[in-house]
């Protein structure tokens, strides 16, 4: 019995292969014992006085805190690795994100020629010609064909877009010369935000040096100036950087979310009060059980092939629209919602349900008058935290077409549209450079969103939360 | 008036009757009750009178609104197509699918694919003259049965009507529905993965996908042209899966459980407070975002340092994506081993302290091991999410099926292979985009598995410890 006991103590205070290495290198002459602690037996162990168990112990000491360093130190590398990580993230995309916020833009003097301006059909007049002329008149030496196609695109083609809004708001300005600040192409834009070097060889540039050197001409005459982008808030995707916008997108995004939030609170809430308060505890609800736990692993792709295969070839739903992009992402947040709730109802005291029973409430009356509303604060938390991870996913909607290229603001359920996450997949694949910072800053905007409702969920639990 | 009556603008108006329906139940249960003496005579408060009134005015309705909505299209479509000529009536299956859609775009004011004619216009007219009747007919069935269900309950209403327990059977009913959601998610995703996979394995034998070491999925439309025929063999789909994964898991399973233990054991309470919000930061981030980075940063950042050393490196390597991806599960990782290891009896440390063992041995040798079933859950939890993981492998590893075992080269997974073959435009019936879902299939049951058995491990796991 004892021997056992002191066994334990040497394999659990001083590993036998640390003792036998400090005692071999300190070779006392009963190292012989401790070096083949189950070969001999204890007994020596048994024998040896408490001064000598005390000297060994103290010798296999400071390795044995070098080691304990040791695992520290691998602790808290481990956490600053990941902060790290973290860290790297964040800087890189809001170092590539930032310059986003800001848009290039060009003043051009433009003539509305009265002849050219027919003023019962304003939205058919040649807008770009008349774009074009005032860049020819501002540069008259540009005489090459070649340069002067390069010359037309030094502004965007949005900017024929907004001559046409400006002249179908003031009619009256005809006949004269306006002034007007034009977005510049994206090209440009790189150029004034350094993204572009001005050195190096030419044939390396997206710009040429005749094209810097009009820019340079922009910049003296104070022709050319950034401003804040509210483009960029405001547009819908498009294939000119300079015109895309993630308005198209964060509305997308909006639609998807009402559907999934109508759906998929009250079923959860509904789920998760019927298992915890009123399911019998037999093989069905087992099922059940087991079931919803691995919903909430079953990779999200699967509820895509899902509603690609159920909503849009069965059930005939349009594709590219919210609505399916919503009915999937209430499957796939479900499980989490239930599972929250769950843990929600089950941290309210049973004294409650108890005392609610006892002055004469129905089961149904118990849950609804006292439980639930004890248990909506952490079933609320759960839910948002549910959205906030459907407001970041991509893979399943890829499968149900919302990875098209849509321009147009999506005005309802059904029409098609791309969600925030979609449209970062989307232009990250774009190879201009200014989609780069537009990626970036897309990314931004949808932290930003998550970073909101995460911090709403943190301080509705804050708030709310009892402890019994 | 076509305009007014859409079933839309139903939904509204039967919401309202309900509300109606509520209102005249409570006022009835109380006037009855006023015979005998008041509200207390009443065997339910009065409200439930009026919400079982409300419930028999809407429910009804509701389920013949819903079949109709389901059953309408068909019925319609067959009136119109026994109208049109008989030439377009014997046309194959697919050409009249054609034709039916371009008069439902003609209805809906949609692009048509073809040009319109007089016959395509005038079954338009007769499609939508048809729906204008359907749902006008509609509207009187609907309303009708609220007010009917509104009558029968009103007039059923009487001291003795036990309305809350009646309320309160609708509720578990709806309740139980709530809860059969989950169970009919998991059937549907069997049966629909499951019946476009067997599909896919009529065409393609399932040793030549199981087994094959060739994938190139890509169909030529013409039997004579070169590569007519794709290769489905998922080994290298797999393989490359496999080796994105496990270049996570040697990422994500250190650190994150070396934070979990400095975190649960070492760090006070000021730390923890700090850094446990941090790390599950990492855990909140898009996959779309992760992608990004491993695109943008990571891949480019490793084909240097490999040009640097003199390796060729590609720019859409295994390592990228993995290492990546490593990151994005370390939060989950060390939450999961979080739990488990604060799981752990507190005398179990007490014991190991008391003789005489230094923190780090404790935790080795005794917290550690007591933990480890829960730890191997969670790293089978972590396997499962890297497996399925999409994003970042679409847009950092490539798309070309090596059959490699170096993490420099470009692999290629199971679910950049489902995404490539499925977005963009579709055939159904071509064993390229079929193969998608039986590689969805494979990916459903081998995740399935694994969250199977790492839940029970978990389960088993705490109920030791409770």
């Amino acid at each position: 019995m004892s021997n056992q006991i002191t066994s334990t103590v040497k394999e659990q205070g001083v590993k036998p292969g640390q003792a036998t290495k400090a005692t071999q290198n300190s070779g006392t002459a009963d190292s012989n014992a401790i070096k083949t602690p189950e070969s001999t037996g204890d007994t020596d162990a048994l024998h040896r006085s408490p001064a000598q168990t005390a000297e060994i112990v103290e010798k296999g000491l400071a390795r044995r805190y070098r080691s304990e360093k040791r695992f520290q130190l691998m602790g808290v590398s481990a956490i600053i690795l990941s902060l790290m990580f973290l860290s790297i993230l964040f800087i890189s995309i809001f170092g590539n994100g930032y310059t986003a916020f800001k848009q290039t833009v060009v003043q051009i003097d433009v003539f509305l020629n009265p002849e050219k301006l027919n003023v019962d059909h304003l939205e058919k007049a040649d807008y770009q010609g008349m774009v074009k002329e005032s860049l020819r008149i501002m540069f008259p030496t540009v005489k090459n064909r070649r340069d002067k196609k390069k010359l037309y695109g030094m502004v965007s083609t949005g900017a024929a877009f907004q001559l046409r809004d400006y002249v179908q708001e003031h009619p009256e300005d005809i006949g004269k010369t306006i002034q007007l600040w034009v977005p510049a192409d994206d090209d440009v834009d790189m150029l004034m935000k350094g993204h572009i070097q001005r050195g190096g060889l030419e044939v390396n540039r997206r710009l040429n040096d005749m094209q810097i050197s009009w820019v340079d001409r922009f910049m003296e005459q104070e022709r050319i100036r950034k401003r804040f982008n509210v483009d960029f808030f405001t547009s819908g995707d498009s294939r000119e950087p300079e015109l895309a916008g993630i308005w198209g997108a964060t509305c997308g995004s909006f639609y998807t979310m009402m559907i999934t939030l109508l759906l998929s609170f009250p079923m959860g809430v509904g789920a998760a009060i019927y298992l915890e308060e009123f399911a019998p505890k037999n093989r069905w609800t087992d099922v059940i059980e087991v079931n919803i736990n691995n919903l909430a692993a079953v990779p999200s792709i699967v509820f895509g092939l899902l509603g690609l295969a159920m909503f849009l070839n069965f059930f005939g739903l349009p594709r590219s629209a919210p609505l399916v992009g919503g009915l999937v992402l209430t499957l796939m947040t479900l499980p989490t919602i239930i599972i929250s709730g769950r843990a929600a109802l089950k941290s309210v005291p049973p004294s409650i349900r108890e005392a609610a029973l006892g002055i004469g409430a129905s089961k149904t009356q118990m849950v609804t008058h006292h439980v639930l509303p004890l248990a909506m604060p952490g079933m609320l938390t759960g839910t948002i935290i549910g959205m906030a991870q459907a407001l970041g996913e991509t893979a399943p909607l890829l499968m149900i077409g919302m990875v098209a290229f849509i321009v147009d603001i999506p005005g309802g359920f059904t029409d098609p549209s791309t969600v925030l996450p979609v449209q970062i997949f989307l232009w990250a694949d774009s190879p201009e450079r200014a989609f780069l910072e537009k990626t970036s800053a897309a990314i931004m905007v949808l932290l930003l969103f998550l970073v909101t409702m995460n911090a709403v969920a943190v301080l509705l639990r804050k708030k709310f939360e009892r402890r019994w | 008036m076509g305009a007014v009556l859409t079933p839309f603008n139903l939904i509204f108006v039967l919401l309202l009757f309900s509300a109606a329906g509520f209102y005249l139940g409570k006022r009835q249960a109380l006037s009855v009750s006023q015979a005998e003496g008041g509200p207390a005579a009443l065997h339910s408060r009065p409200t439930y009178y009026g919400t079982l009134t409300s419930l028999w005015c809407a429910i009804p309705a509701l389920i013949v609104f819903s079949l109709w909505m389901i059953i309408e299209p068909d019925v319609i479509i067959k009136l119109v197509v026994s109208q049109l000529p008989l030439e377009i009536q014997t046309l194959p299956a697919d050409r009249l699918n054609l034709i039916i859609n371009d008069i439902g775009n003609l209805v809906n004011g949609n692009i048509v694919s073809g040009k319109v004619d007089a016959v395509m216009q005038m079954a338009a007219d007769h499609y939508h003259h048809l729906r204008g009747i359907s749902h006008a007919a509609l509207w009187v069935i609907v309303l009708v049965m609220a007010m009917g269900g509104t009558l029968a309950v009103w007039k059923l209403i009487s001291p003795d009507l036990q309305a809350r327990n009646h309320v309160e059977k609708v509720v578990q009913v709806l309740l139980i529905g709530c809860s059969t959601v989950a169970i009919l998610t998991t059937i549907g995703i069997v049966l629909s993965v499951f019946y476009e996979a067997l599909r896919f394995f009529k065409m393609i034998p399932l040793t030549d996908f199981l087994f094959g070491l060739e994938w190139s999925p890509q169909m030529a439309i013409r039997a004579d042209q070169v590569g007519s025929s794709g290769a489905f063999g998922a080994i290298p789909v797999f393989t490359g899966t496999l080796m994105v994964s496990a270049i996570a898991m040697l990422v994500a399973v250190p650190i994150g459980l070396m934070s979990a233990i400095y975190l649960s054991e070492y760090a006070n309470r000021r730390i923890r407070a700090v850094v446990k919000p941090l790390l599950e930061i990492l855990a909140g981030i898009p996959t779309v975002v992760y992608g990004f980075f491993a695109a943008l940063v990571v891949a480019p950042l490793i084909r240097n340092a490999g040009a640097n050393l003199g390796i060729s490196v590609s720019s859409e390597s295994a390592l990228a994506a993995g290492l990546v991806m490593g990151v994005m599960i370390i939060p989950f990782v060390s939450s999961l081993s979080d739990d488990v290891i604060n799981a752990v009896p507190q005398s179990l440390r007490d014991g190991a302290y008391g003789l005489g063992s230094t923190h780090s041995e404790t935790i080795r040798q005794v917290v550690i091991p007591a933990a480890l079933p829960g730890i191997v859950g969670g790293v089978l939890l972590a396997v499962s999410r890297a497996i399925g993981e999409t994003m970042i492998v679409v847009m950092a590893a490539g798309l070309s099926a090596n059959l490699t075992a170096n993490p420099l080269k470009t692999v290629t997974t199971v679910t950049v292979q489902i995404v490539t073959l499925l977005v963009g435009d579709q055939e159904f019936d071509s064993p390229k985009t079929l193969a998608a879902f039986a590689l969805g299939l494979l990916l459903f049951v081998v995740t399935l598995i694994l969250n199977v058995i790492a839940l029970y491990v978990v389960r088993k796991y705490r109920e030791q410890y409770e």
